[in-house]
């Protein structure tokens, strides 16, 4: 019998994992896919919101303004990038200036500190690529860009060290209550569990679904983007956004934390909960709306472009209480935008409903600092030599466009919940991330892999495991 | 009079001939920058053939995993396939050179196979 | 740190064939940094033949013409290091570089050539939308994977771009065993040589679309489905024209880039048209001493002219170093124009105190042209006027300029090439 199961290694549920691994419990976390941070969490701006966005009262505005403050310490903590490069909301049409003091009202009372419009004259010295059209915006100096792929992570692996079993490839298909627990039943046999929170993102309306009479359904609102080759990546200094509408904020310009440049989302809600597919209206939607907030994006510096769902709710809100006909089941419902900025805060609330409902009391031994992948690139010459006589495979360079070592690709590997897929070294190192996508690199990676893995050899590999094989036989093999 | 069109394969400059034909037996060829064009032109309406290149594995190499072959002249075209498939399951012993025999005779078309790089 | 007269980035053809000529002009101390374990670049996975026709008057294979040439590089004992990576070069000539034994080392080097060739442009660069399963390849990587691997990446594939390796791929997909169903090509042309589609395509009755791009890519997991569409003139596809293919993998041979991340981190000024530095008559980029050939200079499609523009670049740093070079006393420069069907041309400037008695002007056109001239002008007068029966994109012209017409023609300050009806 475990006493908390989580569903859903996404960010929301790593971070709940990481909060709860503080106390004395035995805590699991289960996962459809290969790797953590496979779903929404791995497919978003990648923006940490100033607050000032939700209507004030809501759980939204409250874990949104939580989420931002605890942002910078936590990211030195667990060692991920985060950097506070402020953001601007643009307004490029005077008679909706109003809108832009609207919105400062709310960030204010929400109580994000720092917010003020500024006027055109200073908006061009802060962003000399801004629109001719633009006219005022507001300022938020405490927002900022993370890496959601190495946030997630974090989050995961931390809670690894303290105890968390983290069972991939397990997929949720039934829960049933029996006595004073819940059965889960997966794909991988049945878990025994006192308590269940239901972080499953777009699935998680499916999930609450099976334990309760009141219904919730989660709407996928699919997300595209482009990101830009990193000689694009100063274009803009800080998150550009556009004046927030009815279907989300619109199209937002921003560097991203490893120098690219990003810009997106479209918003568009769709049945298919698996609808990461980019469209040509999509792609065509982004590059003509950037245009209203920032002019002359380079779009001929494209690397790639993909898509997200954002799991939206019925009531514009997060939902994230104990079911009422389902005691000690625990909805984290319908986090979509800022579900990222909120995770860190989602977390703490999670785990402290827990603490109540279980009584529960704290480790001794709970490790809370967690140290990432080696960066070489932020050592010295003699540090990184060093680094090389211990393990000359940092001086083997895999990846040439983002210059990643084998030696950093090993470390994905090996450390805690380590990749087991190109997409999860990936993610880990940015191998493959950078303007080739790795056409390069892919098949040094694969041998790596099927190298260090026992139970992967080249023809198993994948790209993000179950089917997404890379090799189909050997040459002259069907002659 | 028949008249065939063709992309002259001799080099990368691929000139456009043409080639009048009278009852199977070339008559003419234009359009050749060179006499390689006119050569080929007659030889691919008569009897075309083609170098075929593949890879085989190589066992004992410390670089290598597989080493590129070739066909040691040209083939004819409607062998292509069956040379390939002669190749099928071949793995070399290192150390190999280049221009050293592979498969002698291979589907039976007179032409050796022989490795293009060292291992 | 070391000190070299001359730092050859990469030992690929234009790495090795520079590497040889700057020994046969006189520098001894001459020093090759290759990223991969072996020398010869990416000629070490072209296993089709047709090089070295113009070099060697016979047809090899990419690794015997690589072979030919890394002898003569073994012979001159000229010193490379294999696996090391060049991480930066600074305008003052000093190269960092990293591999496993010497770990991040800097060398000091009187000239440097950059010979870095070129990347494939990836799927995420051509706004193919879609899912993004496992299944999509580079031609480049697929033909890794196939020649010096030993898998398959894929049975049933459909091609994207007819660029060189892309029509090379259909050919030995084939011929590994795999069903090839089309080829896909945006423009109304192929951007690859036409003895290729004769030996690639047509002789296996692949069908070549033109005008035809992907308009959808079908499985989460791994490639189960594209659609291909018509596009108009503007390249935009034509709705009612798609048509579905089952297949596990799209290759893509959507174009090459030149490598030049760490030539402009050191401040060397990149065309936008050829994403090559400029360079001047002797291939020398902005930053003297600093050479640039092949690949990363601008995308060639034959070896042969990589070799023999690599070569000219070896000679010159060759000059450079020993100091025979002739100093630039009037600084005069003749800037090169293109109009009229010429998109660009290398080099962009001729200085004619450093002449030699001709130079050799590439250039490519920017669509097809049918029975039209080729035609350099020296200032106002036409030098040269050369019909050409067909003129493609995908294939590199050129003109040879004498330094005794420019000489004879005064004071002119510009020549211009273009294409004439």
């Amino acid at each position: 019998m475990i006493d908390v199961t989580i569903i859903g290694a996404g960010v929301s549920g790593s971070a709940i994992a990481r909060e709860l691994s503080r106390y004395q419990a035995s805590v699991c976390v289960v996962e459809k896919d290969e790797d953590v941070c496979s779903g929404t969490s791995k497919a978003n701006s990648a923006i940490a919101h100033a607050g000032f966005d939700a209507m004030p009262g809501t759980l939204m505005a409250k874990l949104n303004v939580e989420g931002s403050k605890m942002m910078p310490s936590l990211s030195k903590e667990l060692d991920f990038p985060f950097d506070m490069i402020g953001s601007l909301v643009v307004c490029t049409d005077p008679e909706t200036k109003d809108a832009l003091n609207d919105l400062l009202e709310r960030g204010k009372k929400n109580g994000v500190e720092g917010l003020r419009i500024v006027e055109r004259e200073e908006l061009l010295q802060m962003e000399p690529n801004i629109s001719d059209q633009a006219v005022a915006a507001l300022y938020a100096p405490t927002a900022g860009i993370v890496c959601p792929f190495n946030m997630n992570i974090a989050f995961a692996e931390n809670a690894a060290v303290n105890g968390v079993e983290f069972k991939m490839n397990t997929e949720v298909q039934d829960i049933r209550r029996e006595g004073d627990h819940y059965v889960i039943s997966t794909n991988q046999g049945e878990i025994e569990s006192r308590y269940v929170v239901n972080a499953a993102g777009v699935y998680a309306d499916a999930i609450h679904n099976m334990v309760s009479e009141n219904k919730i359904k989660i709407t996928p609102r699919k997300g595209e983007y482009l990101l830009l080759d990193k000689s694009a990546g100063k274009h803009v200094n800080s998150t550009i956004f556009m004046l927030p509408g009815k279907m989300g904020k619109g199209v937002l310009v921003t560097p991203t934390v490893h120098g690219n440049l990003l810009v997106g989302p479209t918003a568009k809600n769709i049945e298919n909960k698996e609808g990461v597919n980019t469209t040509r209206s999509g792609l065509n939607e982004i590059m003509e709306k950037s245009a209203q907030t920032v002019k002359n994006v380079p779009y001929r510096e494209v690397i790639t472009s993909f898509a997200g769902l954002r799991a939206s709710g019925e009531n514009e809100d997060f939902i994230i209480e104990e079911v009422k006909d389902a005691p000690q089941f625990i909805d984290c419902a319908g986090i979509e935008s800022p579900g990222l900025t909120s995770s860190p805060a989602i977390g703490v609330m999670v785990a402290n409903m827990l603490k109540e409902m279980m009584n529960l009391q704290e480790k001794d031994d709970f490790i809370s600092e967690r140290k990432g992948l080696v960066n070489p690139k932020a050592l010295t010459l003699e540090e990184r030599n060093e680094l090389i006589r211990q393990n000359p495979a940092y001086g083997n360079i895999i990846c040439r466009c983002e210059m990643i070592t084998e030696g950093e690709i090993l470390d994905a590997i090996h450390r805690p919940l380590g990749a087991r897929s190109l997409d999860g070294i990936k993610r880990r190192t940015r191998a493959g991330m950078g303007r080739c996508q790795a056409g390069f690199c892919s098949p040094r990676t694969m041998e790596i892999l099927a190298r260090e893995v026992p139970e992967l050899d080249m023809n198993t590999v994948t790209k993000s495991g179950g089917k997404s094989t890379f090799i189909t036989g050997a040459d002259k093999e069907d002659l | 009079m028949e008249i065939r069109e063709l992309t002259c394969i001799g080099c990368p400059m691929g000139c456009a001939l043409t080639v009048e034909m009278d009852q199977g037996v070339v008559v003419n060829v234009t359009g050749n920058t060179c006499n390689r064009g006119k050569i080929y032109a007659e030889k691919e309406v008569t009897n075309p053939t083609r170098i075929v290149t593949s890879s085989v594995m190589v066992n004992g190499s410390s670089k290598e995993k597989m080493v590129s072959v070739k066909t040691a002249s040209d083939i004819p075209k409607t062998e292509i396939f069956a040379v390939c498939r002669a190749l099928k399951g071949v793995t070399v012993e290192a150390p190999v050179k280049i221009g050293d025999v592979i498969l002698k005779n291979a589907a039976g078309t007179g032409v050796d196979i022989i490795a293009t790089k060292n291992a | 740190m070391k000190n070299y007269d001359i730092v050859i980035i990469g030992g690929g053809p234009a790495g090795l064939a520079a590497a040889v000529a700057a020994r046969d002009a006189g520098t001894e101390s001459i020093l090759v940094l290759e990223r991969d374990k072996m020398l010869g670049g990416i000629l070490n996975q072209c296993i089709h033949n047709g090089f070295g026709l113009h070099t060697f008057k016979e047809e090899l294979t990419g690794p015997e013409y690589a072979g030919r040439f890394i002898e003569q590089l073994e012979e001159r004992n000229i010193t490379y290091k294999l696996n090391t990576m060049v991480m930066d070069i600074f305008p003052e000539k000093v190269v960092t570089a990293m591999n496993r034994e010497d770990g991040l080392f800097e060398i000091q080097a009187k000239a440097v050539i950059l010979a870095m060739g070129c990347r494939e442009r990836p799927r995420g660069a051509l706004n193919i939308p879609g899912y993004r399963p496992a299944g999509i390849y580079t031609a480049g990587t697929a033909q890794r994977l196939v020649n010096m691997e030993g898998f398959m990446p894929g049975k049933k594939v459909v091609i994207l771009g007819s660029g060189d390796i892309g029509l090379i791929m259909a050919r030995r997909m084939t011929l590994e065993g795999a069903e090839v169903q089309a080829v896909a090509e945006l423009m109304p042309y192929s951007g690859g040589l036409k003895r290729n589609i004769v030996q690639c395509l047509d002789d296996f009755n692949i069908p070549l679309k033109l005008s035809t791009t992907v308009v959808d890519i079908e499985g989460k997991e791994r490639v189960e489905g594209i659609t291909l569409a018509k596009v108009d003139e503007k390249s935009r596809p034509i709705p009612g024209t798609e048509e579905h293919y089952e297949c596990d993998t799209l290759l893509l041979s959507c174009g090459l880039l030149p490598e030049n991340e760490i030539s402009s981190q050191m401040g060397v000024e990149i065309n936008g048209i050829t994403r090559g530095p400029f360079v001047n008559e002797s291939l020398e980029t902005n930053i003297e001493g600093v050479f640039a050939c092949g690949n990363v200079l601008h995308v060639h499609d034959l070896v042969d002219f990589v070799s023999e523009e690599a070569a000219l670049a070896g000679k010159n740093a060759a000059a450079y170093v020993n100091g025979s070079r002739e100093e630039n006393v009037s600084g005069r420069e003749i800037k090169i124009v293109t109009k009229d069907g010429v998109r660009y041309t290398v080099p962009t400037v001729i200085r004619p105190e450093f002449m030699n008695d001709t130079v050799v002007i590439r250039f490519r056109v920017g669509g097809v042209y049918r029975d039209c001239y080729v035609s350099a002008y020296i200032g106002e007068e036409r030098k040269i006027h050369r019909k050409a029966r067909i003129l493609a994109p995908g294939e590199m012209e050129q003109v040879v300029l004498k330094k005794s017409d420019i000489e004879a023609a005064g004071d002119v300050c510009e020549i211009t090439i273009c294409l004439e009806s």
